[in-house]
């Protein structure tokens, strides 16, 4: 396995996803002899999953079953160990289309955080492109190097412990699209600029709260960006549901008795209506963050 | 700034390129041809002076002529910063602007560019300068929208087309909103190196998509109805020829024939092709071995026929032999058009033979869930799958199926709201329209289905109770 290729069978080594039931995710590192103890009992890696077939239905010891799932990089972002806030594939389906990810881009991001964007957009522009990502804190960077080599995808990505808004993202003129997820985006606008292709390319930053917005807005601006646009996007999910609809008794009709017959026809009174439908759930996020998208022109 | 010529002509405008014609948010997809006339918003020109130059360029319309534009013109109206501060004493007389009708058409005659034409209205209105600060802003902005004939060449990809699709002509893909695409290729875990099947009636926008982010890496089967694929919407990508080494064609009435290994994909001539007989070898159920000699006929008629025709004198025969040689012709092309036909047919077939598609993404105006159905057993265990539809109530339905039918898990019905906002200083605020709706979709993951599992001792030890709680937890 690898994030960004498929293989059919489990292996040593590999990181497996498992599917204990809805939104109900573990990843685990496959390795000869360990043990991952599930509510549903233990699952023994030797014989459970090595040599099994990505999506194998696996027999725990307490007799329930799990399925064991080849791992991509939304089934990571709902599963990962966070160390920062991270970004849902939503908003990272978004990113990566209006940055105009593909294989072969080059793309700079910081900070890196907990790694849910970067998986994805790994996974985006192999085998040809690369990732230079910035992360500021010492340990999250390190934590997640050690992630990208288990994953079998460090040979696409950079790590740099840096601080963006002082140091950029350590490669200038090279890159196609430029990520920003920290607290101040509008200083380090410039090193963004400086960070992109002379042919140009696009620019996304992440923000939480509109004053943000309106700063990175003016810095983008004053350097010269263009098609600025800033929107968000929000996910809505439809639980299905099969509901039932009592009828009312509006009590014995007196122009069906006239005709008696008729009455008989009808048989037993039907009481309630069921249907297939959906409802919302009773909470959902009601915001992440604004999504501030420009373009660098050719300078 | 160091780049060499070489790097840099990849992003000049080419004839032959496909490329998106763009003003403000507004969009056309066309190609670049020699002397072709397009029209944009309501102007017509030739994009020959496109040519040459590079992408993302803004070019002056003048009397039909593309023409590099030559000021950049970003708010360079008004020299005077005045401004009032409120409305208080601005009247609505319908006298504000000075110039008639006849006079703004005399300007646009002389030809006078669209910014001078907006500094003369700006010049002949008594308001302009009570206005406020914000409403002068608009005032121009609107003119702008009016009089101004620029025009910029983008080159397309996945977000222009998408987003000129929504705008234009959302009817004819499905109401398909662009952050629902991107959901879409996301969701279904699209990257290069994958085999992806895709039925796509979105004119193709979903395929050219999906092509973009494969990068011209591993395979895609467009499953199509009807007697060809529609591609029109892949076609404005202006992929380069070897992405089309990947893409393959197969017909979606040949499914179930396909499910049951009752499609017959040998011809009455078989293969000529030494790869294909490869392939048909493989296959197992073709007869590539009298390929040689059907080689040399196929080529023999054509040099048979010139011989003869060089060879003859009398008029009559000649005409004769002509029209035969026509008529010969031309059933030769067909009978090679029909063998092209019938091997890329069978290359598809072995593609979906393997059952073992890394992924499925279905955005079609048919009811999603046959379509799901009949062509989810071609993908392997332990990949991804989304459904697109405009209504939520055929998902539901899905949804359901599936639920019933087993080998799927983590299913999702959902649908995302996009809210576009103005950023100004003092005036950021959500745009005062959005768009109603982008569609729905239903997405998943494939698991191997218990008939699948040759390991049936394992099941057998399950105790039931447990199986049945947690098939309640399942999503």
């Amino acid at each position: 396995m690898s994030f960004v290729e498929y293989s059919d069978f489990i292996q040593d080594g590999d990181v497996a996803i498992i599917y204990l039931g809805h939104d109900s995710l573990m990843p685990v590192k496959v390795q000869q002899g360990a043990q991952t103890q599930t509510r549903y009992g233990v699952i023994r890696h030797s014989t459970d999953l090595i040599g099994q077939r990505y999506g194998s239905k696996v027999t725990c010891s307490k007799g329930g079953w799990v399925h064991v799932l080849h791992p991509t990089p939304e089934l990571w972002t709902v599963s990962l160990p966070h160390r920062t806030q991270i970004l849902y594939t939503t908003d990272i389906a978004t990113i990566t289309m209006m940055l105009e990810l593909k294989p072969g881009s080059v793309v700079c991001e910081s900070g890196t955080g907990s790694g849910s964007l970067s998986h994805a957009i790994l996974r985006t522009i192999a085998p040809t492109g690369h990732l230079h990502t910035v992360e500021f804190h010492q340990q999250r960077a390190e934590k997640v190097a050690e992630e990208f080599k288990e994953h079998r995808v460090d040979h696409l990505v950079t790590v740099r412990n840096q601080d963006v808004c002082q140091d950029g993202f350590g490669v200038s003129g090279v890159a196609d699209a430029v990520f920003l997820d920290i607290p101040c985006p509008w200083d380090a606008v410039r090193h963004a600029k400086t960070a992109m292709k002379r042919q140009g390319g696009r620019v996304c930053s992440f923000s939480p709260c509109i004053e943000q917005v309106q700063r990175t807005c003016e810095a983008l601006a004053d350097q010269g960006f263009e098609e600025i646009s800033t929107v968000e996007v929000l996910l809505r999910v439809h639980d299905v549901r099969t509901v039932s609809l009592p009828l009312p008794d509006f009590g014995p009709d007196p122009s069906a008795q006239t005709e008696p017959d008729a009455a008989e026809k009808t048989g037993p009174v039907q009481t309630s209506v069921s249907l297939k439908t959906t409802t919302p759930p009773r909470e959902i996020p009601g915001h992440t963050g604004y999504l501030t998208f420009a373009t660098k022109p050719r300078t | 700034m160091a780049d060499n010529g070489d790097d840099d002509s990849q992003y000049r405008i080419k004839q032959g390129d496909y490329v998106v014609l763009k003003r403000e948010n507004i969009f056309k997809a066309v190609q670049i041809q020699p002397k072709k006339k397009v029209i944009f918003e309501k102007q017509w020109f030739f994009l020959d002076g496109a040519v040459g130059h590079f992408y993302s360029t803004t070019f002056e319309i003048v009397s039909g002529a593309l023409q590099l534009q030559k000021l950049k013109n970003t708010d360079s109206f008004t020299d005077a910063k005045e401004a009032g501060t409120d409305n208080r004493n601005i009247v609505d007389d319908g006298k504000s602007q000075k110039l008639t009708r006849d006079d703004i058409e005399d300007l646009k005659e002389k030809g006078l560019e669209g910014q001078e034409i907006i500094q003369h209205l700006i010049d002949n209105s008594s308001t302009f300068k009570d206005k406020t600060e914000y409403a002068q802003d608009k005032y121009i902005k609107k003119k702008k929208k009016k009089y101004e004939n620029t025009v910029m060449i983008v080159r397309p990809s996945c977000r222009i087309l998408a987003m000129m699709y929504h705008g234009r002509e959302p009817g004819k893909i499905c109401h398909l909103r662009y952050d629902t695409l991107a959901q879409m290729l996301t969701l279904a875990n699209i990257h290069a190196g994958s085999k992806v099947l895709v039925f796509d009636t979105c004119a193709g926008l979903v395929l050219g998509a999906i092509m973009e982010r494969m990068g011209g890496y591993g395979s895609v089967i467009q499953m199509y109805p009807g007697g060809e694929p529609v591609r029109a919407g892949t076609e404005s990508f202006g992929f380069p020829a070897h992405f089309h080494d990947m893409l393959h064609g197969f017909p979606i009435c040949r499914v179930n024939a396909l499910l049951a290994g009752t499609l017959d994909t040998t011809a009455k001539d078989p293969s000529t092709d030494v790869k294909q007989s490869n392939m048909a070898a493989e296959d197992g159920r073709q007869q590539p071995e009298a390929e040689q000699p059907e080689a040399e006929q196929q080529d023999s008629p054509q040099e048979k026929s010139m011989e003869t025709s060089s060879g003859a004198d009398g008029g009559h025969d000649r005409e004769k032999e002509e029209k035969e040689k026509r008529r010969e012709a031309k059933a030769q092309e067909r009978l090679v058009k029909l063998e092209e036909k019938r091997k890329k047919l069978a290359a598809a077939a072995a593609l979906l033979e393997g059952r073992n598609a890394d992924g499925l993404v279905i955005a079609s105006r048919f009811h999603p869930c046959p379509v799901l159905m009949g062509l989810l057993p071609f993908l392997a265990p332990s990949r991804p799958f989304v459904v697109y539809s405009q209504y939520k109530e055929p998902l539901i339905e899905c949804y359901n199926k599936l639920k019933e039918h087993g080998g799927a898990v983590s299913l999702r019905l959902t649908d995302t709201w996009l809210r576009h906002y103005q950023v100004l200083p003092n005036r950021t605020h959500p745009l005062l329209l959005m768009s109603g709706g982008g569609g729905y979709l239903l997405s998943g993951t494939t698991v191997a289905t218990d008939r699948a599992k040759p390991a049936g001792s394992q099941r057998a030890e399950e105790p039931a109770p447990k199986r049945l709680k947690l098939t309640d937890t399942e999503g």
